[in-house]
């Protein structure tokens, strides 16, 4: 398969020249320097490396970069371009849902994806839709409420 | 920072010393402090300088507990400057004092008052040069949002600042503002880099780079304590880009990016001689009992048994290394920069001074960060190739490396009077630890003991660690005794109970949780477990159902009462208590590590399960917050009672006894 040498990132295209079958976190990371996409497992387990395709909350850890040229790829760090935070960015800090902060981009962009799907969910909803992502300083509590905040605050993306 | 070197550094201004004379008694003497670094009996100090910035230097480190945002708080309440103006340099040994670590919830009992000390020193310094410039009463003076005035005239901190050289040191025993006092401590401060993690700014150690940056990749024994027999590092060293590091036991490839650093690591062909293991995750209690140490236990107690389980911060560990000459620099997540530096100076055989430990705000640590593993790795095959050395663990090495909170067996016997006063107790803690094992009630003969064995495994620290051991056996069996006399939980705990704060945090979570007026119905079930650790009174009450065809339990709601003092930030602390719970219900529950042959079975999430979003009840806290008392910290004690809670709304809902954790099997 040919190298992959462009991808649309955060609205731009970036130039890369990368073997199609690396994954999509490690191009985004060690290529691109955009570190806000985080590494938790390379399993498929913690949802830390979320990142949105085509507005679909995807981990970019068992995403071939290969399978995502040409798709529109938005990162933590293209989710506030002209600095003012996206809602649900501004929610997570408004309900202190985080303690260390590791798991709080891709819990965002998670976020970000559930309201676009579902702009008014449930708890019931929340929880079933962000479970894939591991907090182990459990703010679980403050990240449902942060998404609750953010519904019908144009939290969609 | 050498101390004639912080006006050549910083520029101007004012500069507050802390002498910490309170940690040199208690520790029985001058503290280690690198040769020539900062005076060895700092504690900490403060800047103000001709801009207008506040800079703090503590050698604490922010692992996720909100050290960072108390501490700032600390700061704009005694000196009243704006949050915004600010900045805390944390974990950076060549600037910061020497610490002993973030470790053991100390943060906020030790460096607290601290800064606080010093912050109010430089608000007198403040007040006494305006008070000299403008030749005013300095009962006059008001000083309030970084700004000193006197009638119509105002000066920022920086104008005051500007162009002065004054250094001050004050003893760590001046008087603090009595809580009742605060303003904005106590009040919630809201996290001050939250920007930076909600857009993903912050660089973590997993995310740092330097140009001309290695990846390297370590070669792990396939048992633990196997030893290297012999090496074919040639298929490694064929591939372009990639340079082998082979001293002894140590065998590390490096490469340009990662990807190339795992696959050249992938083909070396090394033999390893193999271990036999001396226990595996079956055997392991009886082995405890085998290898303890100190007198023997009474016939015919009751055993508890209590699994090995893995922190699993979110951030494995991660370092960069970078050598300019014989001095080696290394950013790494720890709770223990001044640690790493030893093991650095050690390993290597430099000085202290020539290693430094810079440690970003980290991916959490829960007590598992405490060395510098990482570290000495990156640090290591940077020395060998002469270049910066990049070396992040993954989630499997994180998972089989690093150290585990210890297992344990705990053995236990109580005995109790018909109207429910325990009048014989005994207790006996193989392996799990020390912390916790006293019993918080009042009971005239008590019997009660640690006992060290051999841990097949590497054990350290963990949030909560030994206490949640010891706590869980301690209130599971006082349920077990309530039981037999037939006395309500608890009515049973009150009974026992004598210390004024054991009694509130217990009153206080049943009354909110209204254990009084609670329901019994089928598959349902009540628990409460109280107790006491690191200055801090936890009680806590759940409520949980069992499914009756697989027995599966699901937490409900959990209600935690905490008292710890006087309350910082409450806001924080009550994330403190959600985290501690969600943490904590995960080793209740679930968490286990599974080994045998000197190998780690469940070494990745996908077989060792963490608490997710649906497993989380709804927490209620209540926070008693005494503002007569000091404050302790808050990191660890709030889990210390949701193992036990659990248990006990277990054996309320079916009749069954767990005595071990995980509580699910
Ligand atoms: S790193 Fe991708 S799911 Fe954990
Ligand atoms: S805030 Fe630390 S992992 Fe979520």
């Amino acid at each position: 398969m040919a190298r992959v040498t462009e991808l649309s990132v955060n609205g731009g295209r970036r130039r890369i020249d990368a073997d199609p079958d690396r994954t999509l976190l490690s191009v985004l990371r060690d290529d691109l320097d955009l570190t806000g996409t985080k590494y938790g497992c390379g399993e498929g387990q913690c949802a830390a490396c979320t990142v949105l395709v085509d507005g679909v909350a995807t981990k970019s850890c068992l995403t071939k970069v290969g399978a995502v040229a040409g798709k529109r790829i938005v990162t933590i760090e293209g989710l506030a371009p002209e600095g003012k935070l996206h809602p649900v960015q501004q929610a997570f800090l408004d309900a202190d849902a985080m303690q260390c902060g590791y798991c709080t981009p891709g819990m965002i962009l998670g976020a970000v994806a559930l309201l676009g799907r579902t702009p008014n969910p449930t708890e019931a909803e929340i929880v079933t839709g962000m479970n894939g992502h591991i907090c182990r300083c459990g703010t679980y509590p403050r990240v449902v409420r942060a998404i609750h905040a953010a519904a019908g605050k144009g939290g969609r993306a | 920072m050498k101390r004639r070197d912080f006006f050549a550094v910083l520029g101007g201004g004012l500069v507050v010393l802390l002498d910490d004379e309170i940690y040199a008694q208690e520790t029985g003497g001058p503290r280690r402090g690198g040769g020539t670094a900062v005076p060895v009996e700092i504690g900490a100090w403060l800047h103000i300088g001709e801009s207008g910035v506040v800079t703090v230097y503590t050698g604490k480190v922010e692992v996720g507990q909100n050290a960072r945002t108390s501490l700032t708080q600390a700061v704009v309440e005694e000196l009243h400057a704006p949050p915004a103006s600010v900045h805390m340099a944390m974990g950076d040994t060549d600037l910061t004092p020497f610490d002993m670590g973030t470790v053991g919830s100390m943060t906020t009992p030790r460096m607290w008052p601290q800064i606080r000390r010093a912050a109010a020193a430089a608000r007198e310094m403040l007040l006494d040069l305006a008070a000299q410039k403008w030749s005013v009463d300095r009962a006059t003076l008001a000083i309030a949002d970084g700004k000193v005035s006197a009638g119509a005239r105002s000066a920022s901190f920086g104008e005051l600042a500007r162009g002065e050289k004054w250094t001050r040191t004050i003893p760590s025993s001046v008087p603090l503002a009595e809580a009742a006092a605060w303003k904005v401590a106590g009040k919630s401060l809201p996290k001050v880099n939250g920007h930076a993690m909600v857009t993903g700014a912050h660089k973590y150690s997993y995310d740092l780079s330097r140009p001309g940056m290695l990846h390297a990749k370590v070669l792990y024994p396939p048992q633990f304590g196997a030893t290297l027999i012999s090496l074919d590092a040639s298929a490694a060293e064929a591939m372009p880009g990639v340079k082998v590091v082979h001293e002894g036991n140590f065998v590390a490839v490096a490469a340009p990016d990662p990807e190339t650093a795992a696959k050249a690591a992938g083909v070396l062909q090394a033999q390893w001689k193999p271990v036999t293991a001396e226990a595996d995750s079956h055997t392991v209690f009886q082995y405890f009992k085998q290898t303890a140490q100190g007198a023997a236990a009474s016939a015919n107690l009751t055993p508890y048994t209590i699994a090995y389980i893995a922190h699993v911060p979110l951030e494995p560990r991660a370092a960069l290394a970078e050598w300019e000459g014989d001095k080696v620099t290394v950013w790494t997540g720890s709770q223990r920069p001044f640690g790493v530096r030893s093991e650095l100076a050690q390993a290597f055989g430099i000085p202290e001074e020539k290693a430094r430990v810079i440690v970003p705000d980290t991916g959490s640590g829960y007590g598992g960060k405490h060395n510098g593993d990482a570290a000495l790795e990156a640090a290591r095959v940077s020395k060998a190739l002469g270049k910066p050395v990049k070396r992040n663990w993954t989630r499997e090495e994180e998972m089989t490396w690093a150290y585990f909170r210890p297992g344990g067996l705990i053995e236990v016997a109580g005995k109790v009077s018909p109207d429910g006063v325990i009048t014989e107790w005994e207790f006996h803690n193989y392996n799990s630890g020390g912390s916790g094992l006293q019993s918080p009630y009042s009971i005239p003969g008590k019997k009660e003991q640690f006992h060290q064995t051999k841990s097949p495994l590497r054990q350290g620290s963990y949030r909560g660690l030994a206490a949640t051991a010891n706590h869980f056996v301690r209130e599971s069996y006082m349920d077990e005794l309530a039981q037999s006399v037939k006395l309500d939980p608890l009515e049973f705990r009150l009974i026992n109970a004598k210390d004024e704060r054991l009694r509130n945090v217990i009153v206080a979570a049943a009354d909110k949780f209204g254990w009084k007026a609670r329901q019994k119905t089928a598959g349902r079930g009540f628990g409460i477990a109280a107790g006491f650790e690191k200055g801090g009174y936890v009680a806590t009450c759940a409520e949980i159902s069992v499914d009756p065809g697989t027995g599966a339990v699901k937490v409900l709601r959990a209600v935690v009462a905490f008292e710890c003092g006087a309350v910082v930030n409450p806001e924080h602390l009550r994330n403190q208590v959600e985290g501690a719970i969600a943490m904590g219900l995960g080793g209740a529950l679930f968490e286990e590590i599974q080994f045998g042959e000197g190998k780690i079975s469940t070494n990745r999430l996908a077989r060792y399960r963490v608490p997710r979003f649906a497993d989380m009840p709804v927490i209620e806290s209540v926070l008693l917050d005494r503002k007569d008392l000091v404050s302790a910290g808050a990191g660890e004690t709030p889990i210390v009672g949701i193992a036990p809670a659990i248990g006990n709304a277990i054996f309320d809902a079916n009749g069954k006894r767990i005595r071990r954790l995980p509580l699910m099997a």
